[in-house]
């Protein structure tokens, strides 16, 4: 798997909702190394706020077309740069970076759980389960009903179980509050993506039910290939750098006080 | 194409263009992007006697036109470096320099023994002047006295091309440049990081797990262009200039300023390409203003 400095050209953006976007990039190379969980880092413009490049994770990749697309939510003056590029504009990137999710085994029962933006590595993820026949449970969470995204696509994947912090769409609370955790649907393996708070309360959950449980974390750093060594989290196995031994961790490594 | 080789002290650089320690990991990690031996040279990240595992998380700051980091000398110390990561680097046809740290002077002699064995490093880069670590580092970097002494010491032991990376967070860095001349040190590099902070208002805490960090970038170039003018007066031996390169042309302003050779850093995480993209401008400068040879605009600066 090589990584490398790309041109790619903007050719789809569309607004999601109200801070986040989809943008689809035409890729200059041959995409079929890309792996579900890995991620992107992005030239935004170099100006004095905006200087390092920004990390995002691929949440889809058409190995035909050579497209890959994300999921941009608006934090700050990169975003908002970003964003408000147009269809046809050329953004520089370096890709793919990160381990990327482990393979689920056939035959697994497999729950993914998502927050906020953080569903967005899942996406890739749900569609080579199912090329693999296996059918994801979805879970997602978000703090509104405007603030779920993309769950059409979702609902294409596996099946769909929602929560809202305010209750404006089926269950009210966090991911962790859902029924779906007493049911007896026997996972073997569960992938989170969103908020740290979130994916160690998923974490916490995993851990007390037994069931194997990977996380992808979002740590700040300033290449996203393994050199600056800024981006660590602990493990038992001390400092790991997040861009290149992770983003992806399994809960068992990690030092988490869950 | 024009001659871009230059010499420190007794070591030839193919081309004045060398990654600075800990923007570039062991080189390997570069391999997808650029052909390392292209460079002029590599220097390795900081390395310890004893493994280190560096400061917790947060090490990163961004900050206007640069960032903020205190990674504080994470690597795997002197054993692993010689089973694992010079075996990784030997077939690397450029000057492979390690870059030698210590907390005491005891450890800065033990390890730059250890490195003088290794047959294809011809050079180390001694850090009197890490500003993240809480023993040592910097402390030896601003001080003259102690300067000299680890100085003296190092060289005693270490019989290859010694160069000395100096701390720019001193009041006179021409004078610590002198008093590391003066005691042995064939070169000297400059700038190291400038001791900076940052605050996140909203949670009104610091953005740094060691609240203060060093800060690099192109913010930092005109203070170590400064420096290393200075310096390139105060002292007879070859300077090697950085801070805040971005492109081919803060490059030659550091060699017009004195350098003979310069130092890629922080640019490597923006872009991975820059260095042999910084080679390649320095070249069509010359060309384009009809110099032969890269030694011809070394203190070139005009006055």
């Amino acid at each position: 798997m090589n990584k490398r400095v790309g041109q790619l050209q903007l050719i789809k953006k569309i607004k999601l909702n109200y801070n986040n976007y989809l943008l689809e990039f035409k890729a200059d190379s041959i995409l079929s190394d890309i792996k579900p969980g890995q991620f992107v880092n992005i030239q935004i413009d170099r100006s004095p706020s905006t200087f390092l490049r920004r990390p995002i994770s691929i949440y889809d990749v058409n190995y035909q077309t050579g497209t890959i697309s994300l999921v941009v939510k608006i934090v700050g003056a990169g975003s908002e740069t970003l964003t408000s590029a147009e269809p046809g504009s050329i953004i520089d990137m370096v890709y793919p970076l990160g381990n990327g999710f482990s393979q689920p085994k056939a035959g697994d029962k497999c729950l993914l759980v998502g927050g906020g933006v953080g569903v967005a590595p899942l996406y890739l993820l749900a569609k080579e389960m199912n090329i693999n026949g296996i059918k994801p449970f979805i879970l997602l969470g978000a703090r509104t009903a405007e603030d779920h995204i993309l769950l059409s696509e979702f609902n294409k994947l596996g099946e769909v179980f929602l929560t809202t912090n305010d209750g404006s769409l089926q269950v009210k609370g966090f991911v962790t509050d859902h029924e779906i955790w007493s049911n007896s649907l026997n996972f073997n393996k569960i992938y989170c993506c969103g908020p740290e708070p979130m994916m160690k309360a998923v974490a916490a959950k995993a851990a007390k039910l037994d069931i194997d449980c990977e996380v992808s974390l979002e740590n700040l750093m300033a290449c996203g290939f393994g050199v600056c060594l800024c981006c660590v989290t602990k493990t038992h196995d001390g400092h790991k750098c997040v861009c290149t031994e992770g983003p992806v961790f399994n809960i068992k490594d990690l030092e988490w006080q869950i | 194409m024009a001659n871009l080789e230059v010499k420190i002290h007794n070591l030839t650089f193919k081309n004045p263009v060398i990654t600075a320690s800990g923007t570039f990991g062991n080189g390997v990690e570069f391999d997808d992007f650029i052909d390392v031996n292209s460079l002029g040279g590599i220097v390795l990240k900081g390395t310890t006697l004893k493994h280190r595992e560096g400061n917790n998380y947060p090490r990163m700051a961004e900050t206007a036109s640069g960032m903020l980091n205190a990674v504080g000398l994470q690597n795997k110390g002197a054993e692993y470096f010689c089973k694992h990561i010079y075996p990784a680097v030997l077939r690397y046809d450029t000057n492979v320099i390690v870059n030698v740290n210590g907390s005491t002077i005891e450890d800065y002699i033990a390890l730059a023994e250890i490195i003088n064995d290794l047959e294809a490093i011809p050079a180390i880069e001694l850090n009197i002047s890490c500003p993240n670590v809480k023993e040592g580092g910097m402390a030896f970097g601003t001080s003259c006295p102690m300067a000299e002494q680890v100085t003296k010491e190092v060289r005693r032991v270490y019989s290859k091309t010694l160069i000395v990376k100096l701390s720019p967070n001193v009041t006179n860095i021409a004078e610590i440049a002198r008093a590391v001349e003066s005691n042995g040190a064939d070169a000297v590099s400059l700038v190291n990081t400038f001791l900076g902070m940052a605050i996140d208002a909203e949670k009104r805490v610091p953005r740094l797990s060691t609240v203060t960090g060093g800060l690099s970038g192109p913010a930092i170039k005109p203070i170590a262009l400064r420096m290393v003018w200075q310096v390139a007066q105060a002292v007879k031996v070859p300077v090697i200039g950085m801070g805040g390169i971005m492109c081919a042309s803060d490059a030659i302003e550091f060699l017009l300023a004195g350098a003979s050779a310069v130092q890629i850093g922080t640019a490597n995480f923006v872009d991975p390409q820059v260095s042999v993209k910084v080679i390649a401008g320095i070249d069509d400068y010359l060309q384009r203003h009809n110099f032969n040879s890269v030694l011809d605009i070394i203190g070139g600066l005009q006055m």
